[in-house]
């Protein structure tokens, strides 16, 4: 491919894609210029699929061609959405009408009353689109989506991910071409130092510094490895971009060899993304089709090309080093540094290693400009960044927000709040390297450095909001457990140290706690985080550490007062019937598994304690609400 | 290590590995690869079959077996048909999947990590599956289960059993 072939791609490519990113006027108007008469968008990310979009999709096809306007209506597979708790989701163009939750019978019903007839089916729209007055308003202007700025993503539920001119007429590869046609390498280094991109993978090393060094290096062979390792329970970032928008890793992974003067990339992603992996081999094999990939690129003396490694379920391989040595076909453990992997790192050779979400933003620095990425985010956190929101929150999803968003504007205005009625006690960022935002300090800017100063971290971008019935302790147990699991064994401190401090924890959940275990585990963390190898043993007592920080008197309960306040650690919950609701239904007393109820019938019925091995069957069971947890 | 009396592969399948070994024998890293598809031929790697690959690509055996055991997803002993997945990821964790667990395992009668009798299910507790949208989740083979409560379990459980 030259230089004009892209351009022509893109120019006749451009109003197809463009009808989706405008408002509904102007999109009419383009939508003429395109053959199709409307656009269905159906998010076929991991989420959505898992809720049943293929089937939604078959019945669209179906219905489309039972009409006889398939010819009229083009249909887009494209990635995530953001608002996965609504899934299946589709969006009509130009309208830009949000179905959520799509069925196959419903959208047999909007194929006939929307698409042949031209009624929007109200009823079936997200109810936060429509007013109460009958005007729809545009996804856009949603509180979800209100206070998103979309860079990481800015492809994900637009393009076809598995169509490489969809993402050309985005843009795409031109940020390649510009690099390749009219900048050195340092001109590259020199835009992303300005631009003040940080690593997305958490540590936050500045990433054209990270390229510097490895361009320095003197070597005939160098590597650029790509993390989408995605391990921290409850974060999906990094398979949305992939999934959304493979091309663009594909680019600034080429661009990141032309800079360090490397040939050869490697994607090493986990093999329980399915999905993910088939569309990043598509977009590869696209791309090495299309000459975007391979000898030559545009004419240039620049090669490069991209080879996919599967992961095998080791979370120590988000580790750089750990990666490097399992792409090498190794038990992926960590090594010392230095070595750092710029000097020397897979095979030996110089080595880059950034995080999914760090590429996916570099094509779009490369064309807008240093000063523009600079121009959005705090101080030294610039930019945006990409939260997998989970946990008790009413929006489940992938939030991208301007860094320096705070954590009550992501709560409360683009999660939704929290579902039931319940409070908000705190946001767990980081996972299992991370910590606890305590509901006191929910109006602080979310940065990097405001996030570390609160004993949490930023993290790869999972953030878990917690209500009131969870437990600190048991969820500080719940991370302590996954490191024990994911602990190599390699290094003493992170091996014992992880078991003891669980231990620890154990104890304190089952009502044998001792206030002087909270000044051993602190010690034992301080050791741990001074003494482990890498990150993953250095970071691992940080769940404990911040839960203990803003959390104590919950500690305290369990010890002293042999209390779980939050109802949760089982052996210090003991479930009562309160006389005056119970009706004496007999329904708990047939369904306890231990016979530990006894009454008759009509007469209000009792708990054997000693029986109980309080699983909890029968308060979820009774109709009166008459048994608590007391 | 593994139980080894139970090892019944076809020619078939050594033919399969075959050719797998053949084409990474000279990629750099072709052991990760290799042992991957080799998981897919057989279901599991018995020691048997890393024997195979370790002649193959002419490394030590203990190498094979150091990597294959690193590693979660590989799994020395054979999994039942339908392989079940409880998600106790942090999003599934915090909306009660210890409790969805704790169903499917008093329902099988299995561990986390064991397989019936039978050879029809085997049980996993896995890190996050990414359909957090749906928390708490399972899945069995390819198919995902979300939203779940404790008392669906028995209802989706019987349905695979009524299909055999």
């Amino acid at each position: 491919m030259t230089f004009e072939e892209l351009a022509k791609i893109k120019e006749q490519k451009y109003s197809l894609v463009q009808v989706r990113r405008l408002v509904k006027e102007q999109g009419e108007e383009l939508a003429k210029q395109t053959g199709y008469r409307k656009q269905v968008l159906i998010c076929g990310g991991t989420g959505c699929t898992s809720s049943g979009s293929k089937k939604v999709i078959d019945a669209l096809e179906r219905e489309l061609k039972r009409h006889g306007i398939e010819k009229e209506i083009l249909v887009v597979k494209t990635g995530c959405f953001g608002l996965c708790s609504l899934g299946p989701v589709m969006i009509v163009y130009p309208e830009g009408c949000f179905y959520a939750q799509a069925t196959p019978e419903g959208v047999a019903e909007i194929v006939e009353e929307h698409l042949v007839k031209g009624n929007i089916v109200k009823h079936l729209l997200y109810d936060k689109t429509v007013h109460e007055d009958g005007s729809i308003i545009s996804l856009s202007e949603t509180d979800f989506y209100k206070k998103q700025l979309r860079i990481a993503l800015r492809n994900c539920g637009v393009i076809d991910p598995e169509n490489v001119e969809e993402y050309i007429a985005s843009d795409g590869y031109a940020a390649l071409a510009k690099v390749l046609k009219e900048m050195t390498p340092d001109d590259v280094i020199n835009c992303l130092l300005e631009s003040g991109l940080r690593g997305r993978g958490g540590g936050g090393f500045p990433t054209g510094r990270k390229w510097e060094f490895a361009k320095r290096e003197e070597n005939d062979v160098k590597y650029v490895c790509c993390n989408a390792d995605e391990g921290d329970p409850g974060a999906f970032m990094d398979r949305s971009v992939l999934e959304g928008d493979p091309h663009s890793i594909i680019e600034a992974m080429a661009i990141a060899g032309y800079t360090i003067g490397a040939k050869q990339g490697y994607v090493y992603i986990r093999a329980e993304y399915p999905i993910a992996v088939q569309r990043l081999t598509i977009a590869i094999n696209q791309a090495r089709e299309y000459g975007l990939l391979g000898e030559n690129i545009f004419g240039t003396d620049f090669s490069f090309d991209i080879e996919i490694r599967l992961g095998a379920g080791a979370f120590v391989c988000g580790e750089e080093t750990a990666l490097i040595a399992s792409i090498e076909g190794k038990r992926g453990e960590p090594k010392p540094r230095p070595p750092f992997p710029a000097v020397q790192g897979l095979f030996g050779k110089p080595t880059i290693l950034n995080n999914v979400e760090t590429y996916a933003n570099i094509p779009q620095i490369i064309l807008k400009g240093a000063d523009w990425f600079s121009s959005i985010g705090t101080e030294k956190s610039k930019g945006t960044k990409v939260f997998a929101l989970g946990g008790k929150i009413t929006n489940v999803g992938l939030v991208e927000i301007p860094m320096g968003t705070t954590l009550r504007e992501i709560v409360e205005e683009i999660g939704g709040g929290i579902p039931n009625g319940k409070k908000f006690k705190a946001a767990q960022t980081g996972g299992p390297s991370g910590g606890c935002i305590p509901a006191c300090h929910i109006d602080v800017p979310i940065d990097y450095d405001n996030l570390i100063n609160l004993g949490s971290m930023m993290g790869s971008g999972g953030m878990i909001i917690l209500d009131e019935d969870t437990c600190m302790v048991d969820i500080a147990k719940f991370y302590l457990d996954f490191t024990v699991d994911e602990s190599c064994g390699k290094c003493t401190p992170c091996r014992i140290g992880t078991r003891r401090l669980n231990q620890f924890l154990e104890k304190i959940i089952e009502g044998n706690g001792e206030l002087e275990d909270l000044d051993k585990i602190k010690e034992l963390a301080l050791h741990m985080n001074k003494t482990s190898l890498c990150a993953l043993g250095q970071s691992a007592p940080n769940p404990v550490l911040s839960t203990l920080k803003y959390f104590k008197d919950e500690y305290i309960s369990h010890i002293t007062d042999k209390k779980c306040p939050a109802g949760v650690c089982k052996k210090l919950v003991s479930y009562v019937i309160n006389p005056k609701l119970c009706k004496g239904c007999t329904l708990c007393m047939r369904n306890c598994p231990v016979n530990a109820i006894s009454g008759s019938p009509k007469k209000p019925h009792v708990i054997d304690r000693n029986k109980c091995i309080k699983c909890g069957l029968c308060e979820r069971n009774c109709k009166f609400n008459a048994i608590s947890k007391g | 290590m593994a139980d080894t009396t139970t090892f019944k592969g076809t020619p078939e399948q050594e033919r399969k590995l075959r050719s797998v070994i053949e084409k990474h024998k000279t990629q750099p890293g072709g052991l990760m690869p290799v042992l991957q598809e080799a998981q897919d031929i057989y279901g599991y790697l018995p020691i048997e079959v890393q024997q195979m690959i370790a002649d193959g690509l002419n490394i030590s055996l203990s190498e094979v077996y150091g990597v294959a055991t690193f590693y979660s997803q590989f799994s020395l002993t054979p999994k039942g048909e339908y392989r079940v997945s409880v998600c106790l990821g942090t999003a599934c964790y915090v909306k009660g999947a210890d409790k969805i667990l704790e169903a499917v395992e008093k329902k099988l009668g299995i561990k986390s990590g064991e397989c019936t009798k039978d050879g029809l299910f085997s049980l996993d507790s896995t890190r996050c599956v990414g359909a957090c949208g749906l928390a708490p989740v399972m899945m069995i083979n390819d198919e995902v289960y979300g939203k779940l409560k404790p008392d669906m379990v028995n209802d989706i459980l019987d349905h695979y059993y009524s299909k055999k």
